[in-house]
């Protein structure tokens, strides 16, 4: 029964191996001469102007986690979608009563303010 | 892969599975109707929103009742059972739920957090519990764990001013998601082991195994994380911190309500799926049992605060509910559900004299709080002697029953001699016993406080009428429960003799 397994093990000795065979090789092959451009951190090639390491202001969280939510409900709505015509009428009322939960959702946030930017 | 069930008539479906799950239905909707209108009730009248979750505990409650004449077997193809043991546990739930709500809405005014969120998540984490009572399908438990769980998370926070409360929900958060990974890293064992993920179907497929090492590990993870949800030493260290910083409302809630949801889903895993392991569960369950009573008893000794010294009294009364599942015969089903029946009522009771005391500019929370209440308020003071002598375990008090059912439970298998480690469940009881003695101590140092010094208290009491409420039906009931305790046996022994 564990052999099975053993497609898992390769592939996690592959998955691990191949970083480290790509650093090694890197390590090898390039030359070394850093100069102070090539050590700064690269901001979307804007030269940084202070530490990244700042507070953010809690509206990206916000803006983050709703996004992970309708970006989750669009995960699960696709492949219902794609074969949707083969579909009985009872997933289709489940996928109702799932959009109508994420709606409530979504109205309490809107009102809630969660939207606005200021 | 096994074939998807055909619905044939998504109409009667939706109707048959609906009315099992109303309860749940029910509050969720009236949930989700509370974030809805919440924009609409003014800041200054946010107890609106405490009486319509009010409401629908109530329709909840009607629903359950119904359910209770109704003999509804199973739903949702085998994920949700209606035993006695779910509807014991929802009926708890639903008046946990509803004390908890009545004694919130004056304190959420006075901590100045008033929100229909509160609300809506005491109801959903309420549904949570109730699918968690009726899971026999590791999926269903896991979905109704995680929704009660996060419910919690965000309320233990809700005083969003205060740094207490979010260390305390950040804490319990961290903790929590790392107990709910483990338990579900027990769940997959489990499933790779017997290929399903039905408890009975479970215990059928595992009692044929050749080597139950991996069934032991599955066992010993499971143990591990619901040990963290329903308290007990060695995984208790977030509690003191967590109950310290939640509003008390809310820890009040979680200290009869969560723990009850995880005592739940704990002697249903371990009673049907993993019977087969009973010798060396009851081993390490016993031992569990000791260190969380012994230590949640000398740990509360020390301490100043009234709400730090309910966590750690809290911890104890886990181990006693704890020694019910170790005797792991129905006696002890009977004994644990009654504990935790009548630990609702005195504990809720309590908490809502702490609550009491929390004033504008008051916590409340201190030992020197409590100076000269008789004098002042005897009432409250002779309420709150009630309750403690209650969970003292002091007859004819409800806590008193409990117990006795409790060590009647560990004695009756030790004097049979009919389960395996009778030696280790004697020195369970000794222990047990001896700290009851232990935890009259430090109830009385709030007793002597209470009636004895003479300060005077510097504000009145946030009274209010739905603190009177919970006052009352607890008072009653811790009292009842005592001098008259058949009837809520008799719900206990149902509840258990459809388990086992």
């Amino acid at each position: 029964m564990l052999a099975s397994y053993i497609p898992i093990l390769i592939f996690i000795v592959i998955a691990l191996s191949l970083p480290i065979v790509g650093l090694a090789v890197g390590w090898l092959v390039r030359p070394s001469k850093p100069n102070a451009t090539k050590l700064m951190p690269y901001e979307c090639g804007v030269d940084p102007e202070s530490d990244s390491r700042d507070r953010f202001s809690v509206r990206f969280y916000i803006i983050a986690i709703l996004f992970v939510v309708f970006d989750v409900e669009t995960i699960f709505l696709f492949p219902w979608a794609i074969i949707y015509n083969q579909l009985p009428i009872f997933l289709f009322i489940e996928m109702v009563v799932f959009l109508g939960i994420l709606i409530v959702g979504y109205f309490y946030v809107w009102k809630k303010g969660a939207l606005e930017w200021v | 892969m096994s074939e998807l069930p055909q619905i044939s008539n998504p109409l009667e479906f939706f109707l048959f599975n609906g009315r099992a799950i109303g309860p749940q239905l029910h509050l969720i909707l009236w949930g989700l109707g509370l974030l809805c209108i919440d924009f609409l009730i003014p800041k200054d009248k946010g107890r609106v929103g405490a009486f319509f979750a009010v409401g629908g505990i109530l329709m909840a409650s009607l629903h359950l009742y119904w359910l209770w004449g109704q003999s509804l077997a199973s739903a949702f193809y085998g994920m949700i059972t209606l035993d006695a043991f779910a509807l014991f546990f929802d009926m708890l739930f639903l008046v946990a739920a509803f004390l908890a709500v009545l004694m919130s809405y004056r304190y959420m005014e006075v901590e100045e957090e008033q929100g229909g969120e509160y609300y809506a998540l005491i109801l959903f984490a309420t549904s949570g519990m109730m699918f968690m009572a009726g899971a026999v399908d590791l999926v269903s438990l896991f979905i109704g764990l995680e929704l009660m769980s996060i419910s919690t998370y965000i309320l233990v926070g809700f005083l969003k001013r205060s740094k207490r409360s979010n260390e305390a929900s950040m804490k319990y958060f961290l903790l929590g998601a790392f107990s709910s990974g483990v338990i579900l890293y027990g769940m997959s064992l489990l499933y790779g082991l017997s290929g399903s993920t039905n408890l009975d179907e479970i215990a059928s497929r595992v009692s044929g195994l050749q080597d139950p090492t991996l069934l032991t590990l599955s066992l010993f993870m499971m143990m591990a994380g619901l040990c963290f949800k329903i308290a007990a030493v060695p995984f208790h260290m977030w509690v003191p911190d967590a109950y310290e910083g939640a509003p008390t409302s809310i820890t009040a809630y979680m200290s009869v309500a969560v723990k009850a949801a995880a005592f739940a889903i704990f002697i249903r895993i371990f009673f049907v799926a993993f019977s087969d392991l009973r010798e060396v569960d009851t081993l390490v369950l016993a031992l569990i049992a000791m260190i969380t009573i012994t230590w949640g008893n000398v740990a509360a000794i020390t301490q100043q605060n009234i709400k730090r010294l309910l966590a750690y009294s809290s911890i104890s009364h886990a181990g006693f509910v704890l020694m019910g599942i170790v005797a792991g015969t129905q006696s002890g089903v009977t004994a644990a559900a009654l504990y935790l029946l009548a630990y609702t009522f005195m504990n809720l009771g309590i908490w809502a004299v702490v609550i009491l005391l929390r004033r504008q500019d008051i916590a409340g929370e201190r030992l020197e709080d409590f100076d000269g209440l008789f004098f002042k308020h005897p009432a409250i003071a002779v309420l709150m002697l009630v309750f403690f002598l209650s969970l003292a375990g002091i007859p004819p008090l409800a806590g008193f029953i409990a117990k006795y059912f409790v060590f009647a439970a560990v004695l009756e298998v030790v004097f049979a001699e009919a389960g395996p480690n009778t030696s280790i469940l004697v020195w369970l009881a000794v222990v047990a016993a001896l700290n009851v003695v232990v935890s009259l101590y430090y109830y009385f140092r709030f007793v002597v406080a209470m009636f004895i010094k003479k300060d005077y208290l510097p504000a009145p009491l946030s009274f209010s009428g739905g603190l009177i409420v919970v006052l009352v039906i607890t008072g009653i009931l811790t009292v009842l429960i005592g001098i008259y305790p058949q009837p809520f046996i008799e719900l206990a022994r149902a509840a258990s003799e459809s388990l086992i």
